[in-house]
């Protein structure tokens, strides 16, 4: 695998933050008594609540910290809240109430045109089902996050190529959605994800559709990302892919019922070192 | 981002084709019509100068319920319009006889559309120019001589090839010389103006009319402007002669040509406006097609359009793909449009050779890319400004 070198050589200030103490560093994301809301009056659905407060009785919102080069596993059963946390979380979504801080920016108080920078430069979001452009090749797919960053045409396709063969799928470069199998796809998302180099990974439910091969192909890629320093917030179902996490986090009903920590914040994620270990 | 759009179009080939035909056949009929329009007011305009802007014919009238038997016109009355001394505004006066007769020339025999019997001062008020030869002049009138001017279309027909001036043809048993050929004027309805025999009247009458009375008095004005003015002095004249106090009962009319095709170009100008309204709607409607091709597209898109905002595509850039792709669809349309209109108009349409306006090229162009922005731009706005989790959940 090439995962190591790469965002090496593509963004070295990230590299070396990665390498800090993470106590040094603020949490990249910090959610403070997040709700939101669907419909309104009887019909209202609080797809993220948090705890009632204790005097009103009234939902007192979701608060959490991630740290930088995290990498946390949020599961939850079906309608729980987790795309709804996800999407907010990659401002996709806004929140009905509360605030969310990026690397410390109120991302509540940003326009339009700020909010597309930061989806460009600082998240890499897969998604639920796999979410490619239609009608376009592989390659184009993954240079899209590039171009809109307003990477040079040559030097977008050299990146494009790196990081479709850290997914390796090079041979497939020219072919289209329709031409690609369901896991091919899903690991063009992982590298459209990957290609700009973002500090935060986040990935709702990215096996969700695949079998175990493919799923496997995916959270090594995902794995390789999070030593290299990314933070890595993913949604899953499955607990053999939440063993790849080193925090889990579990929802019900809006809310974080349960928060266990599998993993130290700055060593390797516990897949890795498991691989580490067998093989010293 | 021009690649986008052109692969955004190419994507449903069939759909951009026929927008794109919309718009086509939009500015096509606004060029083509307009120059219909406008090729009809010019062929009435040349009409106009080819009859000269300031002639007047005087022609007997029968009065309905008269009890006195009307006059007719003769040539005492054209000597009175003629010798007027308070009539400035008369130049010159023509009495005219017309009939038909066989003209033969050797063995050829041709009947041509009519004989016209006048005074020299006809040819320039009908704005008839001779190109061979001669005109016949004052003293073949005072001498009856058998001379004679004859249209193109009649020289053709009795002469073909040979030069008709000086030979000899004889019209209903009289041997006439001529002594010229007018020039070509060109048909401009049923009847053919070159297929005409000019002869001194005196000759006409003492051949085929008798001496009685004139069909016609052709008077030319000092100007375009005295027309007016000449009208009344003529009836002013003629009230004399005849002797008629009540100007309710006179027994001729005095027509003016010039104000005639006047009325008919202002027609014709109607016309023209109307046919450039039709064309207009045709393209609005094309634009109104874009419009909807553009929604359909948009919705169609709605996904890709959330993910591509997903993957951090600014507001201006999606607006930008979507904008570029409708006022592609326009230009392109607009473009063979143009080309569809020039070409059009290069075949004469119900008998009417269309004369292109270069603005309405220019103006039928800009309008319909201009309707391709403005027109996208809704569609194309309205994708821009989806939040990107609402995009993605479309269905
Ligand atoms: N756009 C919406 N309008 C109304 N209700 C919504 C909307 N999106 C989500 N919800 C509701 O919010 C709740 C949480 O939805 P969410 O998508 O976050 O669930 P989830 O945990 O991701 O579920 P799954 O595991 O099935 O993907 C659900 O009850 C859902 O019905
Ligand atoms: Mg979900």
């Amino acid at each position: 695998m090439t995962a190591r070198q790469l965002p090496a050589q593509q963004q070295p200030a990230q590299q070396r933050s990665a390498r800090q103490p993470a106590a040094q560093q603020p949490p990249v994301i910090q959610i403070r008594h997040l709700t939101k809301a669907y419909g309104h009056g009887d019909a209202t659905v609080h797809a993220l609540r948090g705890p009632l407060a204790p005097g009103t009785g009234e939902p007192e919102g979701v608060s959490l910290d991630v740290e930088q080069g995290d990498y946390v596993a949020v599961m939850g059963s079906s309608g729980s809240g987790k795309s709804t946390l996800m999407n907010i979380l990659g401002c996709l979504d806004v929140p009905t109430a509360g605030r969310y801080l990026l690397d410390g920016i109120d991302v509540g108080h940003l326009d339009e045109q700020q909010l597309s920078l930061v989806r460009n430069r600082k998240i890499g979001f897969i998604f639920q089902s796999f979410n490619l452009v239609p009608r376009t090749t592989a390659l184009a797919q993954v240079e899209l996050p590039l171009a809109y960053a307003g990477v040079r045409a040559a030097e977008r396709r050299r990146r494009a190529l790196a990081a479709l063969s850290l997914v390796g799928l090079s041979e497939r470069a020219g072919h289209r959605p329709n031409e690609l199998s369901g896991g091919q796809q899903q690991r063009v998302a992982v590298a459209r994800a990957l290609v700009t180099a973002p500090a935060m990974l986040l990935a709702d439910e990215p096996t969700g559709n695949l079998d175990s091969r493919s799923t496997r192909d995916v959270l090594a890629i995902i794995d390789d990302l999070n030593a290299s320093g990314r933070t890595v917030v993913l949604i899953t179902h499955e607990d053999e892919v939440a063993e790849h996490a080193k925090r889990v986090l579990r929802l019900v009903d809006g809310q974080i019922v349960s928060d266990v920590r599998q993993a130290p914040v700055d060593g390797p994620p516990p897949a890795l070192r498991a691989l580490a270990g067998a093989r010293p | 981002m021009l690649r986008f759009a052109l692969g955004g179009l190419a994507a449903n080939k069939v759909r951009s084709a026929l927008t794109m035909l919309g718009v086509l056949i939009g500015v096509a009929s606004v060029i083509l019509l307009l120059a219909v329009g406008n090729g009809s007011s010019q062929a009435v305009k040349d009409s106009i100068t080819s009859l000269g802007t300031n002639s007047l014919t005087v022609s007997s009238t029968n009065l309905r319920g008269s009890a006195t038997a009307a006059r007719k016109l003769t040539v005492d009355d054209a000597k009175a319009l003629a010798g007027a001394t308070d009539a400035p505004s008369i130049k010159s006066v023509a009495p005219v006889v017309t009939t038909t007769a066989t003209a033969l020339y050797g063995n050829i025999s041709y009947t041509p559309g009519s004989i016209v019997g006048t005074y020299p001062a006809y040819f320039e008020t009908a704005n008839q120019k001779v190109v061979q030869g001669d005109y016949f002049s004052n003293d073949d009138v005072l001498n009856s001589r058998k001379v004679a001017v004859i249209g193109s279309t009649t020289a053709k027909q009795l002469f073909d090839t040979e030069d008709p001036v000086g030979k000899r043809i004889v019209l209903g048993g009289t041997p006439f010389t001529v002594v010229g050929v007018l020039a070509t004027k060109g048909s401009t309805g049923f009847n053919d103006p070159d297929d005409v025999v000019i002869a001194p009247l005196p000759t006409v009458q003492n051949a085929f009319t008798g001496f009685g009375s004139v069909s016609q008095i052709l008077v030319q004005a000092d100007s375009a402007d005295a027309t007016t003015a000449a009208q009344s002095d003529i009836t002013r004249i003629l009230m004399g002669t005849h002797a008629i106090t009540d100007p309710g009962k006179v027994d001729f009319r005095v027509s003016n040509q010039a104000s005639l095709l006047t009325a008919r170009e202002s027609t014709s100008k109607t016309f023209t406006v109307l046919l450039g309204a039709v064309a207009a709607i045709s393209l609005l409607v094309g634009g109104i097609g874009i419009t909807n091709i553009m929604l359909v597209t948009v919705t169609e898109r709605t996904r890709e359009i959330g993910i591509r905002k997903a993957l951090g595509a600014p507001k201006a850039v999606i607006l930008g793909q979507f904008l570029t792709e409708s006022t592609l669809l326009s230009v392109l349309g607009a473009g063979l449009g143009v080309v569809a209109g020039i070409v059009g108009s290069r075949f004469s349409i119900v008998g009417i050779k269309p004369v292109v306006i270069p603005q309405s090229v220019l103006g039928a162009f800009a309008i319909a890319v201009a309707i391709g922005l403005f027109f996208g731009s809704y569609p194309a706005n309205r994708a821009a400004s989806l939040r990107p989790i609402d995009a993605l959940r479309h269905e």
